[in-house]
């Protein structure tokens, strides 16, 4: 009672501030955004989600399309994987360790934790099988557990690839196990001091050879000194046999998942960007990530617009800032993507499916669904259309988050809820 | 000439002990923060900012419970006018400019100047004044 007190005058002093920043109704997406002016009143606008049961409700899902929770209870669950035979690997856990280093970490900590799962994270995966292929996983198996904060998955090479918020490890795998076999082996330690963005996403490139992992920035823009930057905001190419590593791309602020192309092999990233600059910037984004590319973190965003946050500046990595592909939208928190295929069904046949886990620094809260980004001749191609919508009502009532997505190629959509713990699948009927 | 000699009221007398320590303990904190805004502006270095924060709130603290003394003078001074007034004034300056400058210093990185550090200049300069009022409670009003 208490706690809801002084919760409700937070939020009224929040909204009082956040008053001078209304953000457009509609959010700027596709190649070319409308970039605002930066603004920020004396406190940051926060409209944090308001956790709620699902109850009997499911998502919404386009006709034709139904959706289903295959795990529940889970224990945060973020990313997963499709192996060869079916099963899906899980990745469960909560990472991070940032001090807190001025009053304002206090308090926008607390604030930001009411909008998630209290659960505590599993740092482990689980294993769901439907042996009968009747849509039902009903075999729940905890594949391997004592891991760090998990969250990037990706299978080649017989190995089982997990990067966990330190390190990125592998498990020997063998069709149909249900259990990993013995304990992880370390392809190479990963940046993990303060981790302020710990989540290290994965993807691996198609002959098995490279992977490629996320690294997140460690502050939202240098907050934290530009020490802490040092090896942070980018994606590193590791070679599989012998983990040795190297920046493949920089200035990406927080790359939290990762997809090859089919076809081309080309490397995609969604990519948060800065917080605090005002409703409508900067737009999170999905791109093309090119070898030896810089993005702009933190010295500009999208291409050459400099943030006047970061000191000492650095003209010359502005000037050479890449403009990314396409625009999500501001502070929709991008975390999961994966390319679609046939068995989605025509209109989602050629496309990246993008899951948004929702904003928290936008009076009009914006995400908090899974959307599919049409693509033409290799290109994202056009509006956006809503694929897993319900998360959030109008009323500010939040029943789930969607992180991971992942395609299975039997035709269904499987969709990671880190605040209701639990994997939903969606369906083509047939 | 005779001179009638009456015992001080108290909102007449210097601050207790607990309000003074609170008074004079704002003042080096508001001061810390200043020069760590300057040494921010100077260098860069984050950390400066960081313990500027972290001086404020100390300050803030401190300031905003020696206010509730000096609205407890206020209340209990007849008339309410002179020092009692000034120095319950120049301490709600100091807090409610002090309270927007912790929120200036909520800002990240580079966000947070120049208006942090013309807010730590004014911020210094208001305590500073009135403490002196505080520790002067015979200044102004008495004839």
């Amino acid at each position: 009672m208490k706690r809801s007190k002084t919760l409700a005058l937070l939020s009224m002093t929040l909204l009082l501030a956040a008053c001078g920043e209304k953000g457009a109704a509609t959010l700027d997406r596709g190649a070319d955004p409308k970039l605002p002016a930066p603004q920020r009143g004396l406190l940051p606008s926060m409209k944090i989600a308001e956790p709620s049961a699902w109850g009997d409700q499911k998502p919404t899902v386009p006709q034709g399309y139904s959706v289903t929770a295959i795990a529940t209870d889970l224990k945060i669950p973020r990313q997963t994987l499709v192996l060869p035979n079916g099963d899906i690997i899980v990745a469960e856990g909560r990472g991070g360790s940032a001090a807190k280093l001025k009053p304002k970490d206090v308090i926008a900590g607390y604030i930001k934790a009411q909008g998630n799962t209290k659960v505590k994270g599993g740092n482990r995966l689980t294993l769901l099988r439907d042996a009968d292929g009747d849509g039902r996983y009903e075999v729940q198996s905890v594949f391997a557990e004592n891991l760090n904060a998990p969250y990037g998955l990706a299978f080649a090479n017989n190995k089982l690839y997990v990067a966990n918020q330190d390190a990125l490890v592998s498990f020997d795998y063998q069709e149909g196990q249900t259990q990993a076999s013995g304990a992880p082996v370390t392809v190479t330690q990963l940046p993990s001091e303060i981790n302020h963005h710990w989540t290290k996403a994965l993807t691996v490139s198609p002959d098995g050879r490279y992977l490629y992992v996320g690294i997140g920035s460690n502050s939202n823009i240098t907050e934290r000194g530009m020490e802490a930057e040092v090896d942070r905001a980018m994606v590193w190419q590791i070679d599989a046999a012998t983990g040795a590593y190297k920046p493949y791309a920089t200035g990406l602020r927080n790359p939290t998942a990762l997809a090859i192309q089919p076809g081309t092999g080309q490397l995609w990233s969604v990519v948060n960007e800065r917080d605090e600059l005002g409703p409508d910037l900067v737009p999170d984004y999905l791109t093309s990530v090119r070898e030896g590319g810089f993005y702009g973190w933190p010295y500009s965003y999208w291409g050459q617009n400099v943030d006047p946050r970061v000191k000492p500046e650095n003209p010359k990595k502005v000037a050479a800032a890449i403009k990314p592909d396409y625009s999500l939208g501001s502070h929709v928190a991008a975390l999961g993507l994966d390319f679609s295929e046939a068995s989605m069904g025509e209109k989602f046949a050629d496309g990246v499916f993008v899951g948004e886990h929702g904003s928290w620094n936008r009076s009009d809260p914006v995400g908090y669904k899974v959307i599919f980004v049409p693509f033409n001749n290799g290109r994202p191609a056009g509006e956006p259309i809503d694929f897993v919508t319900g998360f959030r009502d109008a009323d500010g009532k939040t029943r789930g988050r969607p992180v991971g997505v992942t395609v299975d190629p039997r035709g269904a959509l499987i969709v990671a809820d880190d605040l209701a713990n639990t994997v939903w699948r969606v369906t083509r009927n047939r | 000439m005779t001179p009638v000699t009456t015992a001080n009221p108290a909102y007449r007398s210097p601050p207790g002990a607990l309000h003074a320590i609170l008074l004079a303990g704002s003042v080096p904190l508001f001061l810390g923060a200043l020069l760590n805004d300057i040494a921010y502006s100077n260098t860069y270095q984050i950390q400066w900012s960081n313990f500027a924060s972290w001086l404020i709130a100390g300050g803030l603290l401190l300031c905003g419970l020696a206010l509730l003394f000096a609205l407890v003078n206020l209340v209990r001074a007849r008339p309410k006018t002179g020092q009692p007034l000034t120095y319950f004034l120049l301490l709600l300056a100091t807090f409610v400019l002090g309270l927007i400058n912790a929120f200036q210093h909520a800002k990240d990185a580079w966000a947070v100047m120049p208006g942090g550090l013309i807010l730590s200049v004014i911020v210094f300069i208001l305590i500073c004044a009135a403490t002196w009022v505080g520790f002067n409670p015979r200044m102004g009003g008495v004839k």
